[in-house]
């Protein structure tokens, strides 16, 4: 067998889980990510992150609506995944996906968008016409009251929903950490900071990402950034990519220097196959540069068109980062033997299903899926819709 | 009753939560198994299909019912305790009817030496040869009988 | 997806005839063996093997093993003098072909049998999100294939290699102990080959077994005691240097 270096246990050479499982828990770190930015300016009352408040939320629901996805292409039998809704094994950390995945979509994440949109969508479903008033119609739920009280309680509710809203984020990914580092036959994620690790990762690509969408979509409709806004959300990236980064260093270094049975192993991997990946990628591109290039911005004065210029730098490099930490993560823990001896390596397949061109349509589908829900309800705030006249 | 009058649109929402949790139970009771949670978390029906598989090795007393002039040579020699179909191979197909397929006979040549051949790796009281050295060419079972393989012994030709 | 449509259309009906069949479920097929008075293990006598491979074939005839995995493998070990714990392993072809002579004597060599430990807490069954793997009343692991998502979660959790993806079937697979065999009074394909005994199954919870003796007067250890599996595969005269 090609690829294989030392020795590895026979069935080891081929790995099981494939770039595609890479790709599910960076999009569902985005989602939690998301959403929280979301929850800062709903209960933590930043207001000045408003701008991206609904912006945020559709972010968060386009990319949640493509984070199965991956998980069923990989999956040798899909068509058999319902099995995780009807028995669910409950020593299991991963039957209980399909459960934390739909209280999260519906319970939070759909409820939340609904109420918020709800005055919006009674008055589109008034004045759009045909296919698109049918769907707004539908949408309604047949009920068109939007009287000030009725949005009172929707305010209300809403609130409570992203209070709920936010251990739900935290139960996702978390959750998503824990399927790793809860697997102690595999030292390279058995880890009780894992779940941890993973949340204020997804914390850092969600609030990136929308930081990065908001800039470029407002660029693209042509109006003036907020920059009370941007750097305010650059504040908050800046304060937790330091934790997340403190957080892994933690891990690193209490590897180092526990030195258990398993350090020699990965310690040579780490130095090797996964160098370029680990350290060169996540660690100095996609880490420390992004957060040395942020913190510029805390302590010097920039002006505005440079600091938008270094937000959207150091955003980019933190998605690459936070992406090569979920390769690092998933893939790195496939690479070495079990038995401590050995190597294999990961060949990524083009065209196969769980190839190349899969992972980049399923990196794209989000933002598609992000553009049909924009265009369905706007999420812009000069787009604020006024209630037609009653008699309309 | 105004409260509940402008709060209609989230029983709406909470109504259809719960008929779809009322039809997912529905599908539910239909689709798991009727033999799932007999004996744990899985299908208990799955041990029965897994017990059912066909059998290959017909196990080394199958073989023994017939060919008991085989077992008496064996039994006095160093190979009793090695079954038929280790060198003879997977055999149940002849076991079930012996007139479907016969066996052919091994070659001792690769036969021998697959236990035989000497290794440094191999326990030391292991009896063990270098076959070229040791027979230069000439074929085990002209000195050695496989089925008990001493040659100042019974069995030997 | 290398699934057409059309392909899709012809699989759904058929898929929904296979469910069929997973919902009735069959009777059992060995209706003398009684799961509740057995509780099955293997015995590995390390010192007997002789790197053959005779039940890496045997398995692999028996059980239809695709090629280049495996329900049981050899490995063959070097350990010298200065390197006692990071020892030198091969396992070509996961020693069904036997092993390449050596003739040089530094240091010890042997060989060492591994299986599906059939551990009673396994960290797979754990695992499986859906129970398609679990450990039968018998303390056989086995896998539900019908079941089964092939999502591989378990091949992650088994400290011990044992599990792969069937290539053709897309479920998870591994060693059943023979489970078709030991119900019907056989032993294991690959003892049932072993020409040395060095493999023996055992049932723990039958008081005649030899194993109970064995067990008395040896010192037999299972593999990664640390990693708390409850394995039940023992390895007689187990050298420490074995991962």
């Amino acid at each position: 067998m090609s690829g294989v270096e030392g020795f590895m246990y026979p069935n080891e050479i081929e790995l099981q889980w494939s770039v595609l499982i890479v790709l599910y828990p960076f999009i569902t770190g985005l989602v939690a990510g998301a959403f929280i930015l979301a929850s800062l300016e709903r209960v933590f009352l930043v207001e000045a992150v408003k701008p991206t408040y609904r912006l945020a939320l559709l972010t968060a629901l386009a990319f949640l609506l493509d984070a199965p996805l991956p998980l069923q292409l990989h999956l040798g039998h899909p068509e058999r995944s319902p099995e995780m809704y009807f028995t669910p094994h409950s020593t299991s950390a991963m039957a209980m996906f399909g459960y934390v995945y739909l209280w999260y979509l519906m319970a939070v994440l759909v409820l939340e968008i609904w109420l918020d949109y709800r005055r919006d969508i009674v008055i589109l479903s008034r004045k759009s016409k045909g296919l698109l008033r049918l769907i707004y119609k539908v949408m309604t739920l047949g009920s068109s009251n939007i009287s000030p009280r009725s949005l009172a309680i929707d305010e209300k509710v809403g609130w409570v929903v992203t209070l709920i809203g936010i251990p739900s984020a935290f139960l996702l990914h978390g959750y998503v950490g824990f399927i790793f580092g809860s697997i102690k036959a595999n030292p390279w994620w058995s880890s009780p900071l894992m779940p941890v690790v993973f949340i204020f990762s997804a914390m850092v690509s969600g609030i990136a990402a929308v930081m990065l969408l908001y800039m470029s979509a407002t660029k693209m409709r042509r109006k003036a950034i907020d920059m009370r806004c941007v750097d305010t959300i650059a504040m908050y990236l800046f304060y937790i990519f330091i934790i997340d980064f403190s957080l892994e260093m933690l891990d690193l270094i209490h590897r180092i220097y526990e030195a258990d049975e398993s350090f020699r192993s990965l310690n040579f991997m780490v130095h090797t196959r996964l160098y370029f990946s680990h350290i060169v990628i996540q660690i100095f591109l996609g880490t420390l540069t992004p957060l040395i290039l942020l913190f510029l911005t805390q302590v010097v004065k920039l002006t505005e068109v440079l600091r938008k210029r270094v937000y959207a730098t150091s955003g980019c490099l933190a998605m690459i980062g936070i992406f090569a930490m979920r390769w690092n993560v998933v893939i790195g823990g496939q690479l070495f033997s079990k038995s401590f001896l050995g190597y294999t390596t990961y060949k990524m397949a083009l065209v196969t299903r769980e190839g190349f061109l899969v992972a980049i349509g399923l990196t794209i589908l989000p933002l598609i899926f992000l553009w049909i829900l924009v265009k369905l309800l706007p999420p812009w705030p000069e787009q604020s819709l006024h209630a037609p006249a009653p008699g309309d | 009753m105004g409260v509940f009058k402008d709060a209609g649109h989230l029983f709406r929402f909470t109504g259809l939560f719960v008929l779809a949790f009322l039809a997912f139970l529905l599908i539910r009771g239909y689709v798991v198994p009727k033999t799932f949670g007999q004996y744990g978390h899985y299908r208990a029906a799955a041990i029965g299909e897994i017990a059912g598989r066909p059998v290959k090795f017909a196990g080394h007393k199958a073989c023994e019912d017939c060919h008991t002039d085989i077992v008496d040579v064996k039994m006095k020699g160093k190979h009793a305790h090695v079954n038929c179909e280790a060198c003879h191979g997977a055999l149940a197909k002849h076991a079930d009817d012996p007139t479907s397929m016969t066996p052919t006979k091994p070659d001792t040549a690769v036969l021998c030496a697959r236990c035989h051949t000497a290794s440094a790796a191999k326990p030391t009281g292991f009896p063990q040869v270098n076959p070229a050295d040791h027979s230069n060419g000439v074929p085990c079972e002209t000195c050695h009988n496989p089925h008990s393989p001493a040659i100042d012994g019974g069995g030997a030709k | 997806m290398n699934i057409s449509r059309r392909r899709l259309l012809i699989l759904l009906p058929a898929a929904a005839v296979a469910w069929e069949s997973v919902l009735a479920g069959t009777p059992e097929s060995s209706p003398n063996y009684k799961m509740s008075e057995h509780w099955w293990s293997m015995l590995i006598d390390i010192p007997k093997c002789i790197g053959c491979g005779n039940c890496v074939r045997a398995c692999q005839i028996e059980n239809d093993v695709p090629e280049g995995y495996f329900r049981t493998w050899v490995e063959r070990y070097h350990v010298t003098d200065e390197n006692m714990t990071s020892p030198d392993v091969m396992s070509p072809n996961g020693g069904k072909d036997g092993f390449p002579s050596v003739m040089e004597d530094h240091g010890k060599y042997f060989f060492v049998p591994k299986l599906c430990n059939h551990c009673a807490d396994s960290p797979c069954t754990q695992v499986c999100p859906v129970g398609a793997t679990f450990v039968s009343p018998d303390g056989v692991v086995l896998i539900d294939q019908k079941y089964c998502l092939g999502c591989a979660y378990c091949v992650q959790a088994c400290p011990y290699g044992c599990r792969y993806i069937h290539p053709e079937k897309r479920v998870a697979d591994k060693c059943t102990l023979c489970y078709h065999r030991i119900t019907k009074g056989l032993t294991t394909a690959c003892c049932e080959a072993c020409p040395t005994g060095a493999r023996q199954l055992a049932d723990l919870k039958n008081p005649n077994d030899p194993i109970h003796a064995f067990l008395k007067t040896h010192s037999v250890q299972v593999l990664k005691p640390q990693m708390a599996t409850g394995a039940k595969v023992y390895y007689n005269d187990l050298d420490g240097s074995v991962r």
